[in-house]
């Protein structure tokens, strides 16, 4: 069981131009552990959902073969088991048992075998709960940790993880990897996409890249893949292991103070929170899960209004509006002086082009169709987005939406830009732009924050790191506010 | 915030019995007393309803919480009426320059809003103590409702309380792009509709994606679906559907009785 044979595959989804994969031959052995890498647009997803045989064969054009076992993937779906980035649309039901059980139900497991393989699937994921307990009240690893038991309670010959730590911060992250590494027994053929190559590698004995046009750009252990490709694979936006990028660090010392928190908080989200913003200064937020850092951005951003405490804007932000808060600016004014960058980017995208979307800020804040066009031109060239300019946003890859929804919020030029995890699920080429970006805004004398889980981008970047802990919580789950103060901390991470 | 989770003792008499027995006596039970216009028939009912509170394990305190947008419509209701009732007849018991209430309208009021408690708080109680997975479950095995249907349905269910989160995301998404409609009713429009519309395409992408999931877990598998959570529907619950409709014919029957039933066909 387990085995992989790919021969000239390809596939193109209905309506592309573009195949999403092509020309991939491949043979991957019972239990063998595969780490499958390639640029963001390589099709390693499309791979994934072809071996799990969730590529209905209406749903577009194929070319060679694909079997699992000798046979089609559509033939064999019981043997495959596939576990997504995203927690919240894997789980099915409300309990986490019922949920493991889910799958056993479709599969006509007896209904007295049922209960003790979702126990025994909990166990070997090292699930710490009852199977009675809400799926909604687990962190985001653990409902992690309960997909892949919900998985593995059906005894797949191939386990296929795309991206399964994505949206999990470190601690979450690594608790999916040593989940991974004790569940799997010797005959599972795991195949694992992953952007963080490093902490995924102790997981795997080969690895394979894909190539951006089609083919296999590169297939053999970590050692001989990552010793003969590395430079031209962190060229490619590959995340190599072992190489760092040269930190930038400010050009010159923090100037005015654009803003200050004065205990500010939203119970039960945040805990009170004192901290001030400078210009030509990059700021990362860093913390746990749930403590916070996003509503902080928000806050900061004038997007929400505060639970206590207040955000108070400096004249050098605001001119006369210094003496409001920046949640009672009308949305242009704010739109102006504070840009904001949200966690998913779709969020922010009102128009139908890209052109349209960076112009939109801009008419809206009163500028004249000439400085429009020569400010959106900038932009397009400046984020590598010029080719796209009439293209639906919606339509962008990962890496190209998030860099539209950067440029949208440089758009207005506002003097203080606040980002939410931007690096998140970034390939390593994007990732060194925004780097570079940022520190550019910098040293032209904006300011920064950025949320972050990222450790690598806060080493090459911040100037300053404040790290927020987590509300204490009550018996009943609601956040104490008398007692929320917080550890700030300052000083340069390297 | 639209609460799913079951309130009340989970181990009362009637809280405890099969979901589909619950739906089917709060079915029949309305489905009889629409049959009547009067007030006679809903007021009993309703005593019903409350004398069974207990037994489905629900506070008096509880049932509220449930039920205040029933009681908002029934102030809606009585407002309304008073305001612009046609039929003015009976004597005057307020005159206030433009609104005049009668007797007349107060008996159609009140007659109205009986009604309403009287049909809506059974469906209310059954909600109240049962819990949406069982729900599902027992449509699948007791109801033969199509798995694809009621489990698909409650999974998506999950999903509501996120739509409320990510209209409040997408909304301060577009104030920091600078978009906010102001005072201007049309702009306002135009805004609630392109907010809508984001929602509707977030909305529809996870729903995609989860349904890739489900199938991935051979949902799709087209063989017969064993159960982990066996329902069973036993005499009790075959009582509570029989107790609920001769309850309900016992109302009807009073208000024929004391000549008060107003049938609403004919």
């Amino acid at each position: 069981m387990g085995e992989v044979r790919l021969r000239g595959f390809g596939w193109r989804h209905a309506g592309r131009r573009a195949w999403a994969l092509r020309g991939v031959d491949l043979r991957v052995e019972r239990g063998e552990r595969v780490l499958l890498l390639g640029p963001s647009g390589a099709g390693k997803s499309t791979l994934l959902a072809a071996l799990a045989g969730l590529l209905p064969e209406d749903s577009g054009e194929q070319e060679g073969t694909i079997e699992v076992d000798g046979r089609s993937p559509h033939a064999v779906r019981e043997r495959v088991g596939i576990v997504f980035q995203d927690p919240q649309t894997q789980l099915v039901m409300a309990r986490c048992g019922d949920d493991v059980a889910f799958g056993l139900e479709n599969r006509a497991v007896p209904a007295e075998e049922i209960w003790p393989r979702v126990d025994e699937a909990l166990a070997r994921v090292g699930f710490r709960y009852h199977r009675d307990r809400p799926t909604a009240a687990l962190s985001g690893g653990e409902q992690q940790r309960l997909a892949l038991a919900g998985v593995l309670a059906l005894r797949p010959g191939l386990l296929l993880l795309d991206e399964p730590t994505a949206n999990l911060d470190p601690g979450g992250a690594a608790l999916i990897r040593s989940a991974i590494a004790d569940a799997l027994d010797d005959d599972t053929t795991l195949i694992l996409v992953e952007h963080r190559v490093a902490e995924a590698l102790p997981l795997v004995d080969r690895v394979i890249v894909l190539e951006a046009g089609g083919g296999v750009r590169a297939d053999g252990t970590p050692e001989a893949v990552f010793g003969t490709h590395g430079d031209a694979l962190a060229a490619d936006g590959v995340w190599v292991p072992g190489r760092t990028v040269s930190p930038r660090r400010a050009a010159a010392p923090a100037g005015d103070v654009l803003v200050t928190t004065e205990r500010l908080g939203l119970p039960p989200r945040l805990a009170d929170t004192d901290l001030e913003v400078r210009a030509g200064e990059a700021l990362a937020v860093l913390g746990p899960n749930g403590a916070g850092k996003s509503t902080l951005a928000l806050l900061l951003g004038g997007l929400l209004r505060p639970g206590t405490g207040r955000v108070a804007a400096r004249p050098e932000l605001a001119d006369a509006d210094a003496r409001t808060p920046p949640h009672r600016w009308p949305a242009p004014a704010l739109a102006r002086r504070i840009g904001s960058v949200f966690q998913d980017p779709e969020h922010q995208f009102v128009t139908g082009t890209v052109f349209d979307e960076l112009a939109l800020g801009l008419r809206r804040t009163g500028a004249s169709e000439a400085t429009v066009w020569e400010r959106v031109d900038q932009l397009l060239e400046r984020l590598r987005l010029a080719r796209l300019a009439g293209a639906n946003p919606y339509t962008l890859s990962g890496g190209e939406a998030r860099r539209l929804s950067v440029a949208t919020a440089l758009a207005t030029a506002p003097r203080l830009l606040i980002c939410d995890e931007p690096t998140f699920g970034q390939d390593r080429r994007t990732w060194r732009e925004l780097v570079e970006l940022f520190a550019d805004l910098r040293d032209d004398g904006h300011g920064l924050v950025t949320v972050t889980h990222d450790a690598e981008f806060v080493a090459a970047l911040a100037d300053r790191t404040v790290t927020l802990d987590r509300p204490p919580t009550t018996r009943d789950g609601t956040a104490a506010t008398e007692d929320g103060a917080i550890e700030t901390a300052a000083g340069v991470p390297r | 915030m639209i609460s799913l989770q079951p309130v009340g003792r989970p181990d009362a008499p009637l809280a405890r019995r099969n979901p589909v027995a619950k739906l089917a006596a709060a079915l029949l039970f309305t489905f009889a007393l629409m049959a009547t216009l009067d007030p006679v028939a809903p007021a009993i009912a309703i005593a019903v309803e409350l004398a069974v509170l207990p037994l489905f394990g629900l506070r008096p305190r509880e049932l509220v919480r449930r039920a205040w947008p029933l009681l908002a419509g029934a102030g809606g209701i009585l407002v309304t009426l008073m305001l612009f009732a046609a039929d003015r007849s009976g004597r005057v018991l307020l005159d206030a320059g433009p609104v005049v209430v009668t007797s007349g309208v107060l008996v159609t009021a009140l007659g109205l809003v009986l009604r309403l408690f009287a049909v809506a708080l059974p469906g209310v109680l059954v909600f109240a103590t049962t819990d949406p997975t069982d729900l599902a479950d027992a449509l699948v095995q007791n109801a033969r409702a199509p798995a694809r249907f009621a489990i698909g349905a409650l999974a998506a269910f999950r999903l509501l309380p996120l739509l409320g989160q990510e209209w409040q995301m997408i909304t301060m998404a577009r104030r920091a792009r600078g978009v906010e409609a102001g005072r201007s009713p049309v702009a306002r429009l135009r805004l609630f509709v392109s907010t809508a519309f984001t929602l509707l395409v977030g909305a529809i992408r996870r729903g995609t994606r989860l349904a890739v999931a489900m199938d991935a877990r051979g949902f799709d598998a087209g063989v017969a679906r064993t159960v982990a959570r066996r329902q069973h529907f036993g005499t009790a619950d075959w009582l509570l559907v029989v107790g609920a409709t001769a309850l309900a014919g016992a109302a009807l029957g009073v208000s024929v009785a004391l000549g008060t039933f107003r049938p609403l066909l004919g």
